[in-house]
């Protein structure tokens, strides 16, 4: 009989209207990497928040058994007591505190109040060792890349003598390298007896790491897989929408016409280090109707050279040259930009795209106010109509055009975004990331989105971290690596491989 | 395809969107609905002094120059911002005044315009530092407060200036003129009666408008009752004001003030730039806002009503001192607080900076008159700001 290490029955949260878990079982085997999949909005953080008592119990129906003895957490102290921690997607660390103060905060070496820095230290070196992470314990944490962040977070959950590990998308802001230490990790810490939950989008990675899976589905469990069984990224894709996705993404026959839009010769150094160069020549062409990818690692400048371009809104000492339908363009401002009918999807929703506290309506107008007002007023009732127009056309799963953003999920406040810069009636479209933590029916949406706006015969240039993405929907390929153009892979040249050497590939500093 | 469709909305649809709506507008109806709540319980404590026409007049004099402030407050607030100089430099365009009107001998229609052109170059001064050079409101808005309380000191050398002109006393305790000569102040129920018949027509277009772009329009029946609400309750202040001395020029200033700030803040490109930039300014600047400008503006907005509420002040106690405006930038802020401003900013209506403010107005005049003192209201205005605050989290949280 298998030994579980926790097991849920019969979980059912209600929130006022919505049921966002129906009668889960969810069954946890020690030792084990145990997977926890499902689209947005299925339920997946319910579960956890019930879990670690984030929701206390009473608040929802039926029982949870940790080594076999019910549990009733009223709170994340009680559960982090029993053993159950959870590192989620923002980190939760102080960033001017050192390693040391962060590893042990909440949880403090000390003796009637005053800490023990000594055994901190010699505490945190050991536990940095576990977690393969070679640093001073006085580093300060913000003189970490989010990668080794991460390793802090769990360095910090093993100090809580965790049993069982819980990670919400730990690998959504890491790169390749980062993404494979932290999994390879993961096993290593099964190996010593620590059960994990990962939360994650990225299919291959659940595939790579874990030995079971748990699909939910609008608040339901589907069905529990043994990886060891055989299972296929396919067979979970098909459990977790519920449907056969034969294509994740669109077919689409590309009409490319003449050159739209190109960037020529272009730098950009880092605002406050003076010297850092973070774009080094770079350029690029993008068509009428044609999908353009920017490939690279995280640093390779792609998100700088974008945002540069976009009125200047990053970096200093930023040169080169812009043109449009062969005019050349002088882009000071944002507002250059998108009157010049340039749009920017910016890589991080939450920050840089969306007022979280307005409605969806005011969201969607906000680049382009002038086009709902007359000498500067606004006709509400219009704005209001052309909101609606995007609720539909973009399916946006929303009550009403006078939902909070906040409100949304992922992928709804995405499509939201999209709808800001189509209402500018942009010509280029640079999409950073768009979809970035995204569930896989809501990204075959926004590609279909991206792939029409391309055949309305706008260049779009995508930019992501996620090859098979940008090998799928993009006609042509620019590579970056440190800041340079590495290379241009048209469609078919273009393979996982191609792509991977040239984003590693360190270019020659002088030419 | 690239323009908006007209949706093909069906009726139903866009009803489905008239829930959140009804609930935002039901937290701002909860807001009217808590002044209603301490008025009613004033009138029974004070025996109905409270609403008599005198202490109704005296009502809105008293607190006419906080509420002004308080509009320029919301919308700092909304910025994400804070001004703390308010107090002083309506202090400071007030001892300006009174050197310039009592001294100087200067015609004072002149020296008005003057005195609120000096306060919008403070309000430039200000906004300089803290939208260009980035430097903390807190910061900045703390150094004015001291730098012009200074020097209203030094402008007055320590003494009061007094009298001002007849005509520059309307501003603080006039009303507005009188056509014939019944018990019935006439022109004050004729600008109730237009003000009201303004608003249900406003009204009654925007239904016929939300029916051409295909949205629905709430049931006839709604707006009937809105519509004989508005006029009872405009006729019905109109009224107590018409019976004793009519509408007071400080009335009317607030009102005009309110109705137009509303506008800019709801229904105008500036406005909506002013509540992107306090909701998250980083996405406002990707979005083609200029934040910075912006951000300079609302403070020279601030320094403009703060130098109108220094010249109502001064109007009102007929003299220029150094000491006006002491803690008025503190009223400001708990009027906005209480009306529904949030400190993350991005939240908050003109409506709510004036409900805000008039249930401090009502505490204090409703305290004064039971005869509490000072004290004890500062004490219970402190934790009505407090309470006012937790309420709007608590309600906050619970919504998410």
């Amino acid at each position: 009989m298998p030994d579980h290490i926790l097991r849920m029955r019969g979980i059912t949260k209600e929130f006022p209207g919505v049921r966002a878990l129906d009668d889960v079982n969810f069954d946890v085997e020690r030792g084990t990497v145990h997977a926890l999949v499902g689209e947005n909005g299925a339920g997946k953080s319910t579960l956890m928040k019930v879990l670690s008592g984030v929701y206390p119990h009473g608040s929802y129906e039926g029982e949870i058994l940790l080594d076999s003895r019910p549990c009733a957490f009223r709170g994340l102290r009680q559960s982090e007591a029993a053993g159950i921690v959870i590192i989620h997607q923002e980190l939760a660390l102080i960033p001017g505190m050192s390693i040391a103060e962060n590893v042990f905060l909440g949880n403090e070496r000390a003796r009637r109040g005053v800490i023990d820095w000594h055994a901190t230290s010699d505490e945190t070196v050991r536990l940095l060792e576990k977690v393969g992470l070679r640093e001073d314990p006085d580093t300060p944490v913000n003189a970490l890349g989010v990668g080794r962040q991460q390793l802090v977070e769990i360095a910090k959950a093993l100090a809580k003598d965790v049993k069982l590990l819980i990670l919400d998308e730990p690998t959504a802001a890491l790169n390749e390298t980062d993404s494979e230490n932290l999994l390879r990790l993961l096993r290593d810490l099964r190996d010593h007896g620590i059960t994990s939950i990962l939360i994650s989008h990225k299919l291959n990675e659940v595939m790579a790491v874990a030995d079971a899976i748990t699909i939910l589905r609008d608040g339901r469990t589907i069905e529990t897989l043994e990886v060891a069984d055989g299972v296929d990224e396919d067979r979970v894709i098909r459990g977790m929408v519920g449907r056969d996705l034969d294509h994740r993404y669109p077919p689409r026959t590309p009409e490319i016409g003449d050159v739209l839009f190109e960037i020529e010769g272009w730098n950009v150094f880092h605002p406050t280090v003076p010297d850092r160069q973070v774009v080094r020549d770079a350029s690029l062409t993008v068509r009428r109707g044609e999908i353009v990818g920017i490939a690279g690692l995280m640093g390779a400048g792609r998100t700088e050279l974008a945002m540069s371009v976009f009125g200047r809104s990053y970096g200093a000492r930023i040169s080169g040259t812009l043109r449009k339908d062969g005019r050349e363009l002088h882009l000071a401002t944002v507002g250059d930009a998108i009157a010049a009918g340039l749009a920017y999807v910016t890589e991080d929703r939450k920050e840089l795209g969306l007022l979280l506290e307005e409605d969806i309506r005011r969201n969607v107008t906000l680049a382009n106010l002038h086009r709902v007002s007359r000498r500067s007023v606004i006709d509400l009732h219009r704005e209001v109509a052309d909101a609606e127009g995007f609720l539909h056309r973009l399916r946006i799963k929303a009550p009403g055009v006078f939902t909070k953003t906040g409100n949304l999920s992922g992928g709804n406040q995405q499509k939201v975004v999209l709808s800001k810069w189509m209402y500018t009636n942009p010509d280029v479209l640079i999409l950073d990331e768009p979809t970035r933590g995204i569930d896989v029916g809501a990204k075959y949406e926004i590609y279909t989105i991206v792939q029409r706006l391309a055949a309305e015969g706008k260049g779009v240039l995508l930019i992501s971290s996620e090859l098979p993405e940008l090998l799928g929907m993009c006609d042509r390929i620019y590579v970056m690596s440190q800041g340079r153009i590495t290379g241009e892979l048209g469609r078919r040249e273009a393979t996982q491989e191609a792509v991977m050497r040239l984003m590693t590939n360190t270019p020659a500093v002088a030419r | 395809m690239t323009v908006v469709d007209r949706p093909a909305t069906t009726p139903a649809s866009s009803g489905g969107s008239s829930g959140p709506r009804l609930r935002g507008n039901l937290r701002q109806y909860g807001m009217i609905a808590a002044l209603v709540v301490i008025v009613v319980l004033f009138e029974i404590l004070t025996d109905g002094i409270l609403l008599k026409p005198l202490n109704v007049t005296n009502l809105i004099m008293q607190n006419g120059y906080v509420l002004v402030l308080a509009i320029g407050m919301m919308l700092v607030i909304i910025n994400r911002e804070i001004d703390l100089s308010v107090g002083s430099v309506a202090a400071f365009v007030g001892a300006v005044t009174g050197v310039a009107i009592v001294n100087w001998g200067l015609p004072w229609p002149l020296v008005v315009v003057g005195a609120l052109v000096t306060g919008g170059l403070i309000g430039a001064f200000q906004g300089f530092w803290i939208a260009y050079a980035r430097i903390p409101a807190f910061i900045v808005t703390l150094g004015g407060m001291l730098l012009f309380r200074g020097l209203s000191m030094v402008v007055l050398q320590g003494q009061s200036i007094a009298p001002f002109p007849s005509g520059f006393r309307q501003l603080g305790s006039g009303f507005v003129p009188e056509i014939g000569a019944g018990d019935l102040h006439l022109v004050t129920m004729l600008l109730g009666l237009a003000g009201a018949a303004v608003i249900v027509w406003n009204d009654w277009r925007s239904r016929a408008r939300r029916r051409e772009y295909g949205l629905s329009v709430p049931a006839m029946q709604w707006f009937v009752l809105k519509a004989v609400a508005i006029v009872a309750v405009i006729g019905a202040f109109a009224w107590v004001l018409a019976v004793y001395q009519g509408l007071p020029i400080v009335g009317l200033v607030v009102i005009v003030l309110t109705a137009a700030y509303s506008f800019v803040t709801t229904s105008t490109v500036v406005g909506r730039h002013i509540y992107a930039v306090g909701g998250n300014e980083r996405a406002a600047a990707l979005s083609g806002i200029a934040t910075k400008k912006t951000k300079f503006w609302v403070f020279v907005n601030m320094g403009v009503l703060a130098a109108l509420a220094g010249l109502m002040f001064a109007a009102r106690l007929n003299a220029a001192t150094p000491k006006a405006g002491t803690n008025f930038e503190l009223d400001a802020i708990a009027a906005a607080f209480i009306g529904g401003a949030s400190a993350s900013g991005g939240v908050g209506s003109v409506v709510g900076a004036i409900v805000g403010g008039l249930v401090m107005g009502v505490m204090n005049n409703g305290m004064s008159l039971l005869g509490l003192g000072v004290d004890w209201q500062q004490a219970i205005k402190g934790g009505v700001l407090m309470l006012a605050v937790a309420f709007d989290v608590y309600n906050k949280n619970k919504s998410k």
